[in-house]
């Protein structure tokens, strides 16, 4: 067969579509996607933080059971950089170590929801029929509460702490990432390598595992991002009502909730916690949406 | 001395095979053979023929709702799972129209080439990578191409893949369909030029779908024609497209635009759109949009009858061959009427 | 034939377009006369739906840098003001795509979307009715389907109405980009048969975009022939295609699978 020399295919508006997830060079992404960059900047701050706790609190005792009469409600000062608790802790010190809480509930909810939710979602979406009418009534039964109220609802049944809020807050969320990837699954499963691969005899499983899987997963990469504000601020909320963490650990939910007796006048017990909830959560939605923008395979590039 | 009448028989065979969705039947009937290679035959036919839907049942991925898919005289038509589904699943492959879609875009090029082969463990796993060249070789692609995922492709070279890939297993029969549709004409051209050195290097059997008479007379020694999911006129290709028999095939045969300005011929335009499956017209599927419907095609099935070489469904075959047919001087159809669109 | 553009109904002068520093259109010369149908064929990579949509002044919208003259009438059109490229957008020049279906808003019912637009051109609401109607009878399709919804329609029905559209709006060009690529062959005869009849009863010019050279011969009567964003050849169909004298042009011929050829 005589080598023809092929022609670039490009410019119909079809042809110049980024490929599927393919990560180019980091300059250039952050040029073209300034939100991913603050988002991804933001959330590295965040982990630096709780990973540097011990070295970054001015007073890393009072982020544990250290009380200190003597200096309660002290404003923010060259000492306390902001100011003292009720019982005299550095809030500063609190809100530091605070970092390692929320973020760490975050991951362990997320990670629970994803390992229940996606391969309910990927076998209901694959194999259609009862599975798919059995998963998806039950995942629409979940659906049908306020995830907050549920998981209150639960949170309330069970002793508060920190590992039974990451348990209630898992089983509202489990089912958003259900229903999502099934429709992706399902849309994947109609295309036509699937159905080469299944007129092929390939095995159920390894259609899933490398075909399916693989091309239902974007909207969850992007979705837990932006899930990981929502998360913080509903176990705050917990925490805030007294159902999640406990005193004396360095929640900021709770450190909001302890605080706001003291709002009108010692304003800085509940300002910079909520300050830290609202930039965390504000960080990974800036990382959702900068993931999303990067990894749509229909985005259209200018150049390639 | 009696005359012993040999019958080999056919390697692929449909006999009957009517696939319905719901209320639609998408295939009402349809039979025909393949002996074995090489050997083309052509299911030729526009949207609501059925052609596609047939290319899917051969491959099983839809159920046939009766008759029978033989391949070597056993019949797979009813089997669900199982090793003589698997064992069919081997010896039958299938090209897909868009190699875009045809390719797992987050797949190399290498794996899913030889994904057929792992899945039925034709050769053992040290010599699956040398196998993967080979076959990137037979047609015409680089042995680096293994390493690259389909988007550093052009649509010709994803086509090969595919190809290739159906290969892997060694079958015996292929379904292509429309396999040159969504390509550029130099590379339509070479693709087939592949399908015919493969055919050759093979002896190939296939299957090809098509709605181009051009593609399907370089490649196929037989034609069938479809039309609301059945057969209108079956047989020898050269035949067929030199002197056809059915109405619609003339039609088909005058719409392809010639680019030779000396085979011009007067275009027959027909009226109406192809019916709804859900609600086919009475009798003769055709007989709405036919110009030589007479009163019996719209009372009357025609039934596939054998005549000059090839078997037709038509009433007035014979005159039509014969260039004498003429449109009745009232219409039989007046259903074409109201709804004169297009 | 002097290189000027009289009487020429549309015309292109050292267009040149280009995505960053990419270049996909280096165009040299392009004219389309009154009432003529010129075909622009080429493979993907061609440049040659960037042309067309150039020709509008969308090309910029996605992202490309066009250079160059496109003068409609004499009119010059590039760099236009937008407000003015909006006027000529259905009124004068129109375009029609290869898959009409996804051209037409889903939430529409045919009619409603053909008046709206007439009414955006600043046509009365009774004369907009009027226009709609008969622009169907001149594509034979019953204006029953006026009722309809882009769903219920079948290809060659939404191929029709988008063509009655620019009737309707009185275009004087149309840009085809591969109209009936993806339309049965039965209709799709019937699609270049409506054109043809376009172009005899109303005059229209028509620059018909397509890949399939068959079409071309059928339909066109010169073709300009693009490879890579350049004109390699042009002239009347019947010599462009009947003896070809570029290498591409050959090759191109030579690749269309012809009826009765040997292989």
């Amino acid at each position: 067969m005589s080598r023809i020399p092929s022609y670039p295919d490009v410019e119909s508006r079809e042809e110049v579509l980024a490929p599927p997830g393919r990560l180019r060079s980091v300059p250039g992404m952050i040029r073209r996607n300034p939100l991913l960059a603050v988002g991804a900047a933001m959330c590295l701050a965040i982990f630096l933080v709780a990973v540097l706790a011990p070295l970054i609190a001015t007073y890393p005792e009072d982020a544990g059971s250290a009380v200190h009469p003597l200096q309660t409600l002290e404003p923010p000062s060259a000492q306390h950089y902001f100011g003292t608790d009720q019982v005299g802790r550095d809030v500063f010190s609190r809100v530091v170590y605070g970092a390692r809480i929320s973020p760490l509930i975050a991951v362990l909810v997320l990670a629970i929801s994803v390992l229940i939710g996606v391969p309910l979602g990927i076998a209901a979406g694959y194999f259609g029929g009862w599975i798919d009418e059995v998963i998806s009534r039950v995942t629409d039964v979940f659906l049908a509460f306020p995830a907050l109220l549920l998981a209150l609802a639960f949170a309330a049944v069970m002793e508060p702490s920190i590992t039974n809020t990451v348990i209630a807050i898992s089983v509202t969320w489990w089912p958003w990432y259900t229903r999502i990837v099934r429709g992706q699954a399902a849309s994947v499963t109609g295309r036509p390598f699937v159905e080469s691969a299944k007129a092929t005899g390939v095995p159920h499983r390894r259609i899933l595992l490398r075909h399916v899987l693989p091309n239902s997963i974007t909207p969850i990469i992007v979705q837990v991002s932006l899930d990981v504000g929502g998360v913080i601020l509903t176990a705050s909320a917990l925490s805030f009502l007294g159902l999640g963490a406990q005193d004396p650990t360095p929640d900021w939910g709770l450190m909001v909730s302890q605080g706001q007796a003291f709002f009108t006048t010692q304003w800085w017990l509940v300002t910079f916690p909520g300050a830290a909830i609202f930039l965390t959560a504000v960080a990974f939605n800036l990382l959702g949406d900068g993931l999303r923008d990067v990894l749509d395979p229909r985005r259209v590039l200018t150049t390639r | 001395m009696s005359a012993v009448v040999a019958f080999e028989a056919p390697l692929l065979e449909v006999e009957d095979l009517v696939v319905e969705f719901g209320p639609v039947r998408a295939v009402d009937g349809v039979s025909f053979r393949l002996p074995a290679g090489p050997y083309g035959l052509a299911l030729v036919g526009e949207s609501g023929s059925g052609k596609t839907t047939i290319a899917r049942a051969l491959m099983r991925l839809v159920p046939a709702a009766s008759g029978a898919i033989r391949l070597d005289g056993r019949d797979v038509a009813g089997v669900a799972s199982g090793r003589a589904l698997r064992s069919y699943r081997r010896d039958v492959q299938i090209v897909f129209q868009d190699p875009t879609t045809a390719l797992d875009p987050r797949a190399r090029i290498g794996p899913t080439i030889a994904e057929p082969l792992r899945a039925h463990r034709i050769v053992p796993r040290e010599d699956v990578d040398s196998r993967i060249a080979s076959l990137l070789a037979e047609v015409g692609l680089e042995p680096d191409m293994a390493g690259r995922y389909p988007h550093q492709l052009s649509g010709g070279q994803r086509q090969r893949v595919a190809i290739a890939r159906a290969l892997s297993v060694e079958p015996r029969v292929l379904v292509l369909d429309e396999p040159t549709s969504a390509l550029d004409v130099t590379v339509q051209a070479r693709i087939l030029e592949l399908i015919a050195e493969l055919r050759r290097e093979r002896g190939l059997a296939y299957v090809l779908i098509s709605h181009n008479l051009a593609v399907v007379e370089q490649l196929c020694e037989e034609t069938a024609v479809l039309y609301l999911g059945r057969i209108v006129e079956h047989g020898p290709t050269e035949q067929i497209l030199a002197r056809p028999a059915h109405p619609y095939t003339l039609a088909l045969r005058s719409a392809v635009p010639e680019i030779d300005l000396a085979a011009r011929r007067s275009r027959i335009v027909l009226p109406g759109t192809v019916p709804d499956p859900a609600n086919p017209p009475p009798a003769c599927p055709f007989h709405p949009r036919c110009p030589y419907a007479i009163d019996r095609c719209r009372t009357e099935v025609p039934e596939l009858r054998a005549i000059d070489g090839r078997t037709v469904a038509c009433h007035r075959a014979e005159e039509i061959l014969a260039g004498e047919a003429q449109p009745p001087p009232h219409p039989a159809s007046s259903s074409s009427r109201d709804d004169r669109d297009g | 034939m002097t290189g000027t553009t009289t009487g020429a109904k549309l015309s292109l002068h050292d267009l040149r377009i280009a995505f960053g520093p990419r270049r996909v259109v280096d165009l040299d010369r392009l004219e389309l006369g009154s009432g003529e149908i010129l075909g622009l064929a080429g493979e993907s990579g061609s440049g040659k739906s960037i042309t067309a949509l150039a020709v509008l002044g969308l090309a910029s919208t996605l992202g490309a840098k066009v250079e160059g003259s496109v003068r409609l009438d004499g009119e010059e059109l590039v760099g236009a003001p937008e407000s003015r490229l909006r006027e000529l957008r259905g009124s004068r020049v129109s375009m029609i795509f290869q898959s009409p279906v996804s051209s037409l808003d889903p939430l529409l019912e045919v009619g409603e979307l053909f008046e709206r637009t007439l009414r955006l051109h600043g046509v009365r609401k009774r004369e907009a009715s009027e226009r709609a109607s008969d622009a169907f009878r001149e594509v034979l399709l019953s204006p029953d389907l006026l009722r309809r919804y882009p769903h219920e329609l079948s290809g060659g029905q939404a191929q029709r109405i988008a063509i009655a559209m620019s009737l309707a709006l009185r275009s004087e060009v149309l840009l085809a980009d591969e109209p009936t690529s993806a339309l049965d062959v039965t209709v799709q005869a019937e699609i270049l048969d409506l054109l043809r009849r376009v172009r005899e009863e109303r005059g229209m010019s028509i620059l018909f975009i397509s890949h399939d050279l068959a079409v071309i011969a059928e339909l066109c009567d010169r073709v300009a022939v693009m490879q890579l964003g350049r004109i390699v050849e042009e002239g009347p169909t019947a010599r462009v295609l009947g003896e070809p004298e570029d290498d591409y042009t050959k090759r191109l011929v030579a690749a269309v699978p012809k009826i009765g050829a040997q292989v």
